[in-house]
């Protein structure tokens, strides 16, 4: 328990380290770009075809509920709200936490080994600022953006599906899916996958930036990398959704 | 010699462990500055970690390591940063940043550390590798160079700051004999022309007598034996003998 708590307590104090040395010059925008490349090339294939699989799943489970009500019409409805509140940023959270979490834990942890991290410190280069800011910067402004492929993908399933079953056109389902729909339904949901993104960015970097246990401690840095940002993104959410109600009564449906 | 006031780099009673293993013991020795020192010692007897103290990738547990006139245990931030500014470090494995190329590599140092415009800065890097040998290769990432060329590349990015002093980590580990005299020459050429002060940590005897103007051998977390090659030879020490002593 001690451990957990001190571990706590480290990545805290990492994320803050990082937090505020976002506002510190230089500002890394180069790293940052290709930071942002690196973790679009590597999930948005990833995501969107997770999202239509999703969405058409869902459009599967639910009509074969809502049929024996005859409430199929609610159909799109639920299948926008259930993504745009909840699927699409959870989902895209834990698919960029093993995809991009584990790459960042092990290249990280792999130029600590190979003293890259060492050379670059060696040369007066702030190897935290060079290397840790602009990957956490990154996952945070990359979250919301996959997020939206994520929603869009999903209702694209759902929509395809339903248009298979019951040849539903495209603008009765849009009209079915967001008749209901506010902006405050939309943005707080969608905005918090930048703390998502923030926890993904900040445990991976610190896994791999401490380790000290050699070609050895990049597999290590990579799993805990993904099972603790996974962990902390499922518990983040519990608790951003009663942010959200707080602050936004209004959203909560 | 050893308040600093008149070396490249003195050791005063320095002392580092990790956990319980002492590594260093109350050591203390010094460089003048243009001279080379070669540190040899057994595998574990803290001669990389020596490396790592001067330029303060470790801190010392007790003792003071000066660098001309400043303690580096004790800087941190920009100060640091100004002393090692000059100190350049070649890694064993040379440390290249494998998501660079070897242009990238070697101009990171000069774009955020110097005013320099781009084409300064292409000029130097041209320079630089000329003097090493791989003029032709800057475009090659890390991974497509040879041991002997990663070497050679490592030694000029720790080159590209113009350091008055220079580090190198077993710079003829893993090379065959006629390339490792190539880096030896490299690193005398440095000495001669820019006298700088060269440290280098080895198990190579030869290259040892070819570069070195003095020894220092560790042993056990001490100095052992301090001198030229002629006064180390005759150590009492039979460990220090057997180090420093021709094997062929």
């Amino acid at each position: 328990m001690t451990n957990a708590f001190e571990l706590t307590g480290r990545v805290s104090l990492f994320g803050l380290r990082a937090a505020l040395g976002s506002f510190r010059r230089p500002f890394e925008g180069e790293q940052i770009i290709r930071q942002l490349s690196d973790i679009g090339s590597k999930t948005l294939p990833l995501v969107i075809a997770s999202g239509f699989a999703l969405g058409a799943i869902m459009s599967f489970h639910t009509r074969s509920t809502l049929v024996m009500f005859g409430a199929t019409a609610i159909i799109p409805g639920v299948q926008a709200l259930a993504f745009i509140l909840e699927i699409g940023p959870l989902v895209t959270g834990l698919l960029v936490a093993g995809r991009v979490g584990s790459g960042i834990g092990a290249v990280l942890a792999d130029m600590r080994a190979t003293e890259q991290i060492d050379g670059m410190e060696s040369l007066s280069i702030d190897s935290f600022k060079f290397l840790v800011v602009p990957r956490i910067i990154a996952c945070t402004l990359a979250l919301p953006v996959l997020t939206l492929f994520m929603d869009f993908s999903g209702l694209a399933g759902g929509y395809l599906s339903e248009y298979a079953t019951s040849r539903l056109s495209l603008q009765l389902y849009m009209f079915r899916a967001f008749s209901h729909f506010q902006w405050t339904n939309f943005w707080p949901p969608t905005l918090k996958t930048c703390v998502f993104g923030f926890a993904i960015g900040t445990i991976s970097s610190f896994f791999g930036y401490t380790t000290n246990e050699g070609a050895q401690g990049v597999g290590k840095a990579a799993t805990s990398s993904v099972v603790l940002s996974s962990l902390m993104i499922i518990l983040l959410d519990v608790l951003l959704i009663k942010v959200i109600f707080f602050l936004f009564p209004e959203s909560a449906l | 010699m050893t308040n600093g006031h008149h070396a490249a780099i003195a050791f005063d009673r320095v002392s580092k462990s990790f956990g319980t293993k002492q590594v260093l013991s109350n050591v203390s020795w010094s460089v003048p500055e243009g001279e080379a020192v070669c540190i040899l010692g057994r595998s574990g007897t803290g001669k990389s970690v020596t490396l790592k103290l001067i330029i303060a990738l470790l801190k010392p547990d007790q003792g003071k390591i000066w660098i001309d006139q400043d303690d580096v245990g004790r800087l941190n931030g920009p100060h640091l940063s100004a002393v090692r500014r000059k100190i350049g470090y070649l890694f064993q494995d040379a440390a290249l940043f494998d998501s660079l190329t070897l242009y990238e590599n070697l101009a990171l140092p000069l774009a955020r550390l110097t005013q320099k415009s781009q084409g300064e800065i292409d000029e130097v890097v041209d320079r630089v590798l000329g003097e090493v040998g791989l003029a032709a290769d800057k475009a090659k990432m890390p991974s497509e160079l040879s041991g002997g060329m990663r070497k050679r590349a490592g030694l000029a990015r720790a080159l590209m700051l113009e350091p008055k002093i220079l580090l190198a980590d077993e710079p003829s580990s893993g090379l065959d004999r006629i390339t490792a005299a190539e880096i030896d020459e490299l690193l005398l050429k440095r000495k001669a022309e820019h006298k700088t002060t060269l440290i280098v940590v080895t198990h190579d005897v030869h290259g040892a007598r070819r570069v070195a103007d003095r020894l220092l051998v560790l042993d056990r977390g001490k100095v052992a034996a301090e001198g030229t090659v002629a006064e180390v030879e005759q150590s009492e020490n039979e460990v220090v003998r057997k180090l420093a002593g021709s094997n062929d």
